[in-house]
């Protein structure tokens, strides 16, 4: 039962070299270089000085090995540490002030954790002998994060502080991946104690998840796909976060079993979008071909995806005739939503290796004539054209912008991250990923908000490469104040808004659920986007003409600094297909039952979120 | 788990909470490291996913080992506390989840203090049940005894009962406490 969560303290890999004497703030600059961090988001103020002033010195003396890069607003350094961690798949670090430096940062822990990105996050406290006083910037910051970090740590002692920073590290990035949070008073900062190393520190807690799968349930599970007759791999981020072998992997077990691939939201890129197997998303904007043969199929093989509400649509009518494998490393996911006939607690990678090894020990091959006759039926539901939509008109298909973006960044070394909303389930839609670790978007949390310093994260990380933040004009207001840093670093991002001044997300749920009664969802008062970026010290561009949008967005390219392109697209657009809420996979609205919209969805379906 | 053992699926997500399933009563031990918060992180699992708690016990159990042991008995039908025992293993700070209800070793015992008023008659009667329970009289005056009682949660709801129509004022208990028989630790 828990027999995998015993102590194990790492073993000293080369001789320690003679303990140090530094302060708790030296402490921390120490460790982070000693994990190998590179770049930090953070912004200062008065219960993190001592750590600011470490940082200064460190710079001094070592040059610029650990990179601060000054964020706006606390919430801007959260989302741009996912961005980072999500395009490197290193841990992303945040070092923010106490009370409001903590509790701005909130947000961006929170969707750290709803999407398993690794994360450690410093936080400054008042010091230890005003803790409960109601002191100035003083908020409980353990008690506050407690929901919402994979494990939090208030240091009341700086002899604990070295274990603690590294054990961070290794909780943040292991198993499951999330958000930890670590929170130091300023006494503790300015106190000296002796510094130990990565491999110099016991661990205090009993935490050792498993990441290899159950041989037996391995062999099983190879035994029940090669008796498939219409077999679908479900994958999720978990892959992308196991590592770029688990995507390889992914597609030679895929390739050996000639089974179809969708993926959720969080997972896009893990499988390439190009190969022939590739069904699209899955899930209520998922394709027609993808979530029919989610609902159809006898054996689905989910890795690292948790049966999201988003994902599975009606739970009663989910994939009513499938055996169902789970691959996790996460427990608690497997029959959290959805029961499964053989669950897998491991690493994608890990796992998904063993599945190709026992496949082949056995000997299975796949059931070419009942594949042949699987994949007819995909074809079929492929000849559909779920994504069609209208071309030719004078205005700007916020589909089309999304294609001609593609068109125009496929060759290139490209990075996507969104918003939230319309555009982001429309980039997922026509985006066409090819390889893990290219898209960064807000999927579980679906916070407003996260796409412009996300960039800057994957930017920094990527500094030649192209990175391009797909945005609505609603989402894109939430964290502009990051467009500064963008400068101030000389990030080249791309902000490429499909401005429809609406919250087009709500206004299409307004417009199928609430009898067109567009309660505050229009965009109003927007600011002149151009002039905006200008404000900033970037490129402002806009378009508003298909015949332009291509010169347009060559431009937005070609240009070697931060660009804000307002597209302006057809307004009224509703992203599509869609399985209304209440519906199965099997009842997708296609774009031409459009008129219908309102009837489609029940007095039950309504309720839903 | 074959897929004909298996009860239907719940409509949706969002019908999850209005399952007919048969709730269970299930009593979890779990070892944990004695930290400032560890009893929120576990009492906070609990209200962030909206299961019940009938009782909790905590209490330091060694020193040395700086652990805890925390006691909690909860209710569900049995994906729930199959899903409770999973999440309970998640967190950092649990070093063991154990269920004693479905451990056929699993030994439960509750301490509980209960004040009785009452004169003549019931008085020899409450004195008469609590022999018989092998409750303690801790406390008496002219018109009232405490009684200490131990044992199993039911043993105790039946001895309250009983007390009950004899005077019962005020009734303490611990919440449940649990081992295992033989000779192995946790």
């Amino acid at each position: 039962m828990t027999d995998q969560k015993t102590s194990t303290a790492p073993q000293a890999t080369s001789t320690p070299l003679p303990p140090e004497s530094l302060t708790g703030a030296e402490m921390v600059v120490r460790a982070l270089v000693d994990q190998g961090v590179e770049v930090m988001f953070g912004y200062p103020g008065g219960a993190v000085l001592p750590i600011y002033d470490a940082l200064f010195q460190d710079n001094e003396t070592h040059g610029p090995r650990l990179r601060h890069i000054l964020v706006r607003h606390e919430q801007g350094a959260a989302h741009a540490a996912e961005g980072y961690a999500r395009s490197t798949g290193k841990p992303g670090v945040v070092l923010v002030t106490s009370g409001p430096g903590a509790t701005n940062a909130i947000t961006g822990i929170v969707d750290a954790l709803m999407d398993s990105i690794p994360m450690v996050v410093l936080t400054g406290q008042v010091p230890t002998h005003l803790i409960g006083t109601d002191a100035f910037q003083e908020a409980d910051t353990v008690g506050i994060t407690r929901a919402c970090t994979k494990h939090n740590y208030l240091v009341k002692d700086v002899r604990d502080l070295p274990r603690i920073l590294h054990e961070a590290f290794h909780i943040a990035t292991s198993g499951r991946p999330g958000p930890v949070l670590i929170d130091i008073p300023k006494d503790v900062q300015f106190s000296r104690g002796t510094y130990h190393g990565p491999d110099d520190v016991e661990f205090g807690h009993g935490y050792a998840p498993r990441t290899k799968g159950d041989p037996a349930r391995v062999a099983e599970a190879a035994r029940l796909l090669a008796t498939a007759k219409r077999p679908i791999f479900y994958t999720g981020g978990g892959v992308i976060n196991a590592g770029p072998a688990a995507s390889d992997s992914l597609r030679a077990l895929a390739a050996m079993t000639g089974a179809p691939v969708t993926s959720t939201l969080m997972g896009l890129g893990a499988f390439p979008a190009a190969d022939p197997a590739w069904l699209g998303m899955v899930g209520m904007h998922g394709t027609f071909e993808a979530n029919n043969a989610m609902h159809d199929c006898d054996v689905m093989v989910c890795v690292g995806a948790r049966f999201d509400d988003r994902v599975t649509g009606r739970l009663d009518a989910f994939s009513p005739g499938s055996k169902k494998i789970h691959i996790d490393i996460d427990a608690s996911s497997i029959n959290k939503n959805v029961r499964v006939d053989i669950g897998i607690v491991g690493d994608a990678g890990s796992v998904l290796d063993d599945l190709i090894a026992a496949w082949k020990e056995a000997g299975h091959g796949p059931n070419r004539q009942a594949l042949d006759d699987w994949w007819r039926q995909i074809d079929a539901w492929r000849a559909v054209q779920c994504l069609r939509y209208a071309k030719g008109g004078e205005t700007i298909k916020p589909q089309l912008a999304i294609e001609r973006l593609y068109a125009l960044t496929r060759d290139r070394d490209t990075y996507i991250t969104t918003e939230v909303g319309q555009h982001q389930m429309w980039a997922a839609q026509f985006y066409r990923f090819q390889e893990p670790n290219r898209w960064m978007t807000s999927g579980g949390l679906g916070t407003m908000g996260y796409g412009l310093p996300a960039a800057l994260g994957v930017q920094l990380a990527h500094p030649d490469s192209l990175v391009v933040d797909i945005a609505g004009e609603a989402s894109i207001q939430m964290c502009i104040q990051e467009m500064s840093t963008a400068v101030q670093y000389g990030l080249p991002v791309k902000i490429f808004i499909l401005n429809n001044e609406w919250m087009g997300m709500v206004r299409q749920w307004q417009e199928l659920l609430h009898g067109q009664r567009y309660s505050h969802s229009y965009s109003e008062s927007l600011p002149d986007f151009v002039k905006l970026a200008e404000a900033y010290g970037a490129k402002g561009l806009r378009c508003s003409d298909p015949a332009l949008l291509d010169a347009t967005i060559q431009e937005m390219i070609d240009h070697p600094g931060p660009v804000i392109f307002d597209c302006r697209v057809e307004k009224n657009e509703n992203c599509l297909p869609m399985i209304p809420s209440g519906k199965a996979h099997n009842e997708m609205i296609l774009p031409e039952e459009l008129e219908n919209l309102g009837s489609v969805i029940d007095e039950a379906g309504r309720k839903l979120v | 788990m074959t897929e004909s053992s298996l009860p239907a699926q719940p409509a949706s997500a969002y019908d999850l909470a209005h399952e007919t399933e048969a709730e269970l009563l299930a009593t979890f031990a779990l070892l944990v490291d004695n930290e400032a918060g560890v009893l929120h992180r576990v009492v906070g699992l609990f209200a962030a996913r909206g299961y019940n708690i009938e009782s909790l016990t905590v209490a330091e159990t060694d020193r040395k080992a700086h652990t805890s042991r925390i006691t909690v008995v909860t209710r569900g039908a049995p994906h729930v506390l199959e899903q409770i025992e999973a999440q309970l293993e998640k967190v950092v700070s649990v070093r063991r989840v154990h269920d004693v209800t479905r451990d056929p070793n699993g030994v439960e015992r509750e301490l509980a203090l209960i004040k009785v008023r009452g004169a003549g008659g019931d008085r020899v009667e409450a004195l008469r049940v609590a022999e018989i329970f092998r409750a303690k009289v801790i406390d008496t005056t002219s018109t009232s005894f405490v009684f200490e009682i131990t044992g199993a949660p039911g043993k105790i709801d039946s001895f309250v009962e009983l007390m009950r129509p004899l005077g019962l004022v005020e009734l303490s208990r611990t919440g449940v406490l649990s081992i295992e028989r033989g000779a192995e630790g946790m």
